[in-house]
């Protein structure tokens, strides 16, 4: 929780090495301008198709040089499981600790609902794993500016989608008929978080099902757990090891 | 038949598709298509993919033919509802057309999609009665009523998929699949609830007005014979919604036989 705080204390590193360029590039005062607008361009870009592309939010890669292994298996499978929901968990604990500007009451119920339901399954996972269970991750959000709406709700609904594609693509690993359906229990519910984080950020078209996650036969992605973990890998400062299928 | 060809003139869909094509195929069948194509194949490479890992149609377990054809009934189901509200002149609010339109064009490529799996074994599509004896007359002229089947139908789905995962464990392609369609049910499920002015998610076993059956069962709340609440300090209300649990195949039948023509 220290590090957490540490890092909430200045949300955006993006920010931080948005001004040190700015430092280094601004000789004149004539650019100044342009690189203002270059900064503030981002979030005034009005996309209508989700894409997907968590790397532009990774910080500074923080490091804290600990190595945690997932293991193989079942358990592996849980606790790959548990560190996904630990990530999601510990990011709408940040959005409602520092909620945008103008964050409407339906939104603010909408990720206090998602706080919600990433605790409950964190904690789950936990004690269902019992001493098997992996240690508490450290995550590493330095790279999202938590301050702006548009990024809080792509990185949200990137996270979901992607929590979609790992429960999709780990079913397979879950012999134990009771691990299946628990985990089937719980992919539902980060789809609908998926859906309506989408249509959030693209209200009224077909994004909450949108052709980027669905493929042409009416079927969402799967990703193999290492296709996941490099895809988390920058928001999470242990390194985390794996027998699991690549 | 010029597979190339079919493939050339097919739009591209998804690349993602390659990589779980590579998984259920023979290795190297896909190797002299790009990724982009293999995926733009509709469902004949799919299904010649599963039938490769299975063998021909019968060659496919027997407990695996049930749980597809069963899939098969809600899918005709889903497909059948969303087709006939798209041509029965009812009303769709010009801000939700796109939406429905999606809907049904996942359900479609779901009945297409299973139909080329089974191949002879596929069942039929029944006749379905879309006001279910009755219960809702206004079906497909009233919007409000539209939007309330389509939200029984989607969250039905959810817990019908998610309670065969277990019977699918001897056909990891064909579960991932099935997995790759309940997630797809789920969204569609928690967008038709926002629509009618509930939370995407399901608190306790809140029907909403819908039948009971169709929510028996959501509010609970041990897992794995672990009792969830108390392990974080949230709500009842709160873990209940954490879950999406399961139906039986008899629960599922029992209602969707409400809507089967008598």
């Amino acid at each position: 929780m220290e590090k957490l705080n540490l890092v909430s204390e200045s949300p955006s590193r993006a920010d931080g090495l948005g001004r040190r360029s700015f430092l280094r590039y601004a000789g004149g005062v004539a650019v100044i301008g342009s690189v203002l607008a270059s900064c503030s361009a981002p979030d005034e870009i009005v996309s209508k198709t989700p894409t997907n592309d968590l790397s532009k939010y990774a910080g500074g890669r923080i490091s804290n040089g600990i190595t945690v292994n997932l293991g193989s298996g079942e358990l592996g499978i849980l606790n790959y499981a548990y560190a996904l929901e630990q990530l999601e968990a510990a990011y709408y604990e940040m959005v409602m600790r520092f909620p945008y500007e103008g964050m409407s009451a339906m939104e603010r119920q909408i990720f206090s609902d998602l706080r919600a339901h990433e605790q409950i399954h964190r904690d789950f996972f936990k004690a269902a794993l019992g001493s098997a269970a992996i240690p508490g991750l450290t995550p590493d959000f330095s790279g999202i500016n938590f301050r702006q709406r548009s990024v809080v709700i792509d990185v949200a609904r990137q996270f979901e989608d992607t929590g979609v594609s790992a429960y999709n693509g780990a079913g397979k690993f879950l012999q134990t008929e009771a691990y299946l359906i628990t985990a089937g229990k719980i992919v539902s519910v980060e789809a609908r978080h998926a859906a309506v984080l989408s249509e959030l950020q693209f209200p009224n078209g077909n994004a909450f099902a949108g052709d980027t996650p669905i493929d042409g036969n009416g079927l969402e992605r799967s990703r193999n757990p290492g296709a996941v973990l490099a895809i988390v890998a920058p928001f999470i400062q242990e390194t985390l090891t794996s027998g699991l299928m690549a | 038949m010029n597979l190339q060809n079919i493939l050339n003139e097919l739009e591209v869909v998804d690349g993602e598709l390659a990589g779980r094509m590579a998984h259920v195929s023979r290795r190297g069948l896909f190797s002299s298509l790009t990724r982009k194509t293999i995926a733009a194949a509709a469902p004949m490479v799919m299904a010649s993919a599963l039938t490769s890992a299975y063998g021909q149609g019968s060659g496919l377990p027997s407990n695996v033919v049930d749980v597809l054809n069963f899939a098969l009934l809600l899918e005709y189901a889903e497909s059948d509802f969303y087709n006939r509200g798209a041509t029965s002149g009812l009303m769709v609010p010009m801000e939700n057309r796109e939406m429905f339109a999606q809907i049904r064009k996942h359900e479609n490529a779901h009945v297409r999609l299973l139909r080329s799996v089974l191949g002879s074994q596929a069942i039929a599509m029944p006749r379905f009665d879309f006001t279910a004896g009755g219960a809702f007359p206004d079906v497909f002229s009233n919007f409000q009523t539209y939007a309330a089947v389509s939200q029984a139908f989607e969250d039905t789905g959810v817990r019908a998929y998610k309670g065969q995962a277990a019977n699918l464990r001897n056909a990891p392609a064909i579960l991932e699949v099935a997995l790759n369609i309940h997630s797809v049910e789920a969204r569609h499920a928690a967008r038709i609830r926002q629509l009618r002015g509930q939370k995407g998610w399901i608190t306790d076993n809140m029907a909403s007005g819908l039948p009971q059956a169709i929510y028996d069962g959501e509010n609970i709340t041990h897992q794995l014979g672990i009792e969830v609440i108390g392990l974080t300090g949230k709500s009842r209300a709160e873990v209940t919604e954490a879950f999406d649990e399961i139906l039986s195949k008899d629960q599922t039948l029992a209602i969707a036989g409400a809507f089967l023509a008598k």
